[in-house]
């Protein structure tokens, strides 16, 4: 380095070939767009879903009082979930189904918790534009087959909330659950 | 730039002096919309409509930053506070109906300004880049106009956010992870309403910024004119003002009698009786339909009822309703016939009524229930519409006979044109 080299002429001294001040240019400007970079991701983070609203993203849901035949609508994620305690025959009519069939092929079974096959706990989310569906409440129309009827346009689910007929592509989701006790449900 | 023979600014008082070498600010209004603009002097009331879109943006930002006064975002209270206005502040009710009729008033303003563009083919050359910040200017009104309809918090407010932002949720991969970013949580709350009021407070600002370039890129060649035959000497052009001044202002006072009609007589005809119900998670409205402005687009959205090869139903008709508007970007490359004017262009006039009927049916049926024979003929009207931009607007630029131009504008306006016998003889 003894020899001085300018900044503005290359190394060889021909006139051609890299500059230093090609390599301090970028440098400095690869620099600054990672910082720049780094500097963006928090100002898209800060839109997805807060530490509270994931923090509601579980909730505990005593079932005990459902008689079979009759269901109540919860609260998942601020939205409704609806909880079915399945009567025999409607059991039995969701398995005379060849799931292959369906439009969402799913059986009953996969659809509930082993032993609790009479427990169909899914969302109150038209999987189509995100209506909620009428038949958990009492005297709501259930549809023609039974489960759920989507109002917005159309949409029909059976007894195990599979799509049957109408625009929406898939069953009612069903959210991750456990259950913490015979009559206890953890939603999330 | 201007034409060679504009007026020039000039200045007589010494205070108009002093400030013209400090901050040029008078020149460039003169320069602009004053004397020293010269403009073609055959345009219609058509070319009204422009004017009267930025006095619509100008009067939703007025009565915009005002109800932000008055209004709170918060889910606990945002219906509330709009009742508030609506009841408890003075002229509060004004100034909440004309915000929201103006909303309408803007669209149907712009409707027009873009099938003024459309009929006189505004949008060629050397205008292109006018037309792609108006398509620009467009997108940001209907996102602005979407978010504005949230805020009250009414029924449909939350199912108009809750069905719009699924339609993201199509998106393969991506889609849930993008709603949820965009919500800021699983479904309309809290998160979602906050950010849409402070974006829906930038936006319109936005506009402005977009519109200014819109207005600058328009003073570069200066405004088209209904023969589309480009200026070409000083005969062909007035001073903007007094003349389009005066016919604006005509123009203006007309559009404020039919909005303020509107506005004091049928303020909550374009509106939906459901919003005035609280926002509930629980339960969805019957019928759910977005504003009147965005029916075509909505029916577009609503024509793909089965998968389309392997792309799902849902994310079809989501791709084909942005289309809608997107194709209006290449527009300007897929009209290729050199004359502008639909008044010379015997077959594509045909097809523009076509076009506008195809919209206005669109229109209907975004409006109307989610089945037949609705659905058939969304999507009869939706393949029309898409037909008319890709295939039938660059045959007909192809095979069209047009009738002969004008020399000139005089020529058109006068019936002969002097100047035409002295150019055309040094060419002979």
């Amino acid at each position: 380095m003894a020899d001085e080299a300018s900044i503005d002429t290359p190394a060889d001294g021909t006139g051609e070939g890299v500059r230093r001040r090609d390599f301090i240019n970028i440098a400095a400007v690869s620099f600054a767009g990672v910082g720049g970079l780094a500097a963006v991701w928090p100002l898209v983070r800060q839109m997805s879903p807060s530490a509270d609203v994931l923090a509601e993203s579980s909730t505990e849901i005593d079932i005990s009082a459902i008689q079979p035949g009759q269901a109540i609508k919860a609260v998942f994620r601020k939205q409704p979930v609806f909880l079915r305690n399945l009567t025999p025959k409607e059991i039995s009519e969701a398995d005379a189904v060849d799931a292959s069939t369906l439009r969402d092929p799913q059986t009953l079974e996969q659809r509930t918790k082993e032993g609790h096959k009479n427990w169909l706990i899914t969302m109150g989310v038209c999987t189509h534009l995100g209506c909620v569906p009428l038949g958990a409440g009492e005297g709501e129309v259930k549809g023609e087959f039974g489960g759920y009827f989507c109002p917005c346009h159309g949409s029909v689910y059976d007894t195990a909330a599979r799509i049957r007929k109408g625009p929406a592509p898939k069953n009612l989701e069903v959210p991750p659950y456990e259950f913490t006790s015979d009559t206890v449900v953890k939603i999330g | 730039m201007s034409f060679p023979w504009a007026n020039h600014y000039k200045p007589s008082h010494p205070f108009m002096q002093w400030l013209d070498e400090k901050l040029p600010l008078p020149r460039f209004v003169y320069n602009a919309v004053g004397a020293g603009y010269p403009v073609p002097r055959n345009l219609n009331y058509f070319w009204n409509f422009g004017i009267l879109a930025g006095v619509c943006l100008m009067l939703q930002i007025v009565t915009g930053v005002i109800l932000a006064m008055h209004y709170a975002a918060n889910t606990g209270v945002a219906f509330d506070s709009t009742e508030h206005i609506m009841r408890d502040v003075n002229w509060g009710w004004m100034l909440r109906y004309a915000h929201a009729n103006g909303a309408s008033a803007f669209f149907v303003v712009v409707y027009v300004h873009i099938f003024r563009g459309f009929f006189f083919s505004s949008y060629k050359a050397p205008r292109e880049m006018i037309w792609l910040l108006g398509v620009v200017i467009f997108l940001l009104m209907m996102a602005t106009a979407f978010m504005g309809y949230v805020l009250p918090w009414g029924q449909m407010s939350f199912w108009g956010a809750k069905v719009i932002t699924g339609l993201f949720g199509a998106i393969p991969l991506v889609g849930e992870p993008l709603q949820q970013w965009l919500l800021g949580g699983f479904s309309p709350d809290q998160a979602a309403l906050n950010r849409f009021f402070s974006l829906h407070f930038l936006l319109p600002f936005v506009i402005l910024g977009v519109v200014i370039l819109h207005v600058w890129a328009l003073h570069i060649p200066g405004s088209s004119n209904p023969t589309g035959v480009e200026v070409k000497s000083e005969s062909d052009t007035v001073p903007f003002h007094p003349y389009y001044t005066a016919k604006d202002g005509f123009g203006l006072g007309v559009f404020l009698l039919l909005y303020c009609a509107v506005l004091f007589f049928a303020p909550n005809a374009l509106g939906h009786p459901d919003n005035y119900i609280p926002a509930n998670p629980m339960s969805t409205p019957a019928h759910i339909v977005p504003e009147w402005y965005f029916w075509p687009f909505y029916a577009i959205l609503r024509a793909f009822t089965s998968d389309f090869f392997f792309i799902p139903a849902k994310l079809m008709g989501v791709l084909a309703m942005f289309s809608a508007i997107l194709v209006w970007f290449f527009l300007p490359w897929l009209d290729t016939s050199p004359v502008r004017s639909g008044l010379y262009r015997p077959l594509f006039r045909k097809f523009f009524y076509v076009l506008l009927v195809d919209v206005l049916i669109l229109g209907y049926c975004g409006g109307a229930p989610a089945a037949e024979p609705y659905v058939m003929i969304s999507q009869i009207a939706a393949t029309y519409y898409f037909l008319h931009f890709l295939v039938i607007l660059p045959l007909v630029s192809s095979i069209e006979k047009p009738e002969p131009l004008p020399y000139s504008i005089t020529e058109a306006v006068l019936g002969k044109d002097d100047g035409a016998v002295l150019s055309a003889n040094p060419a002979a």
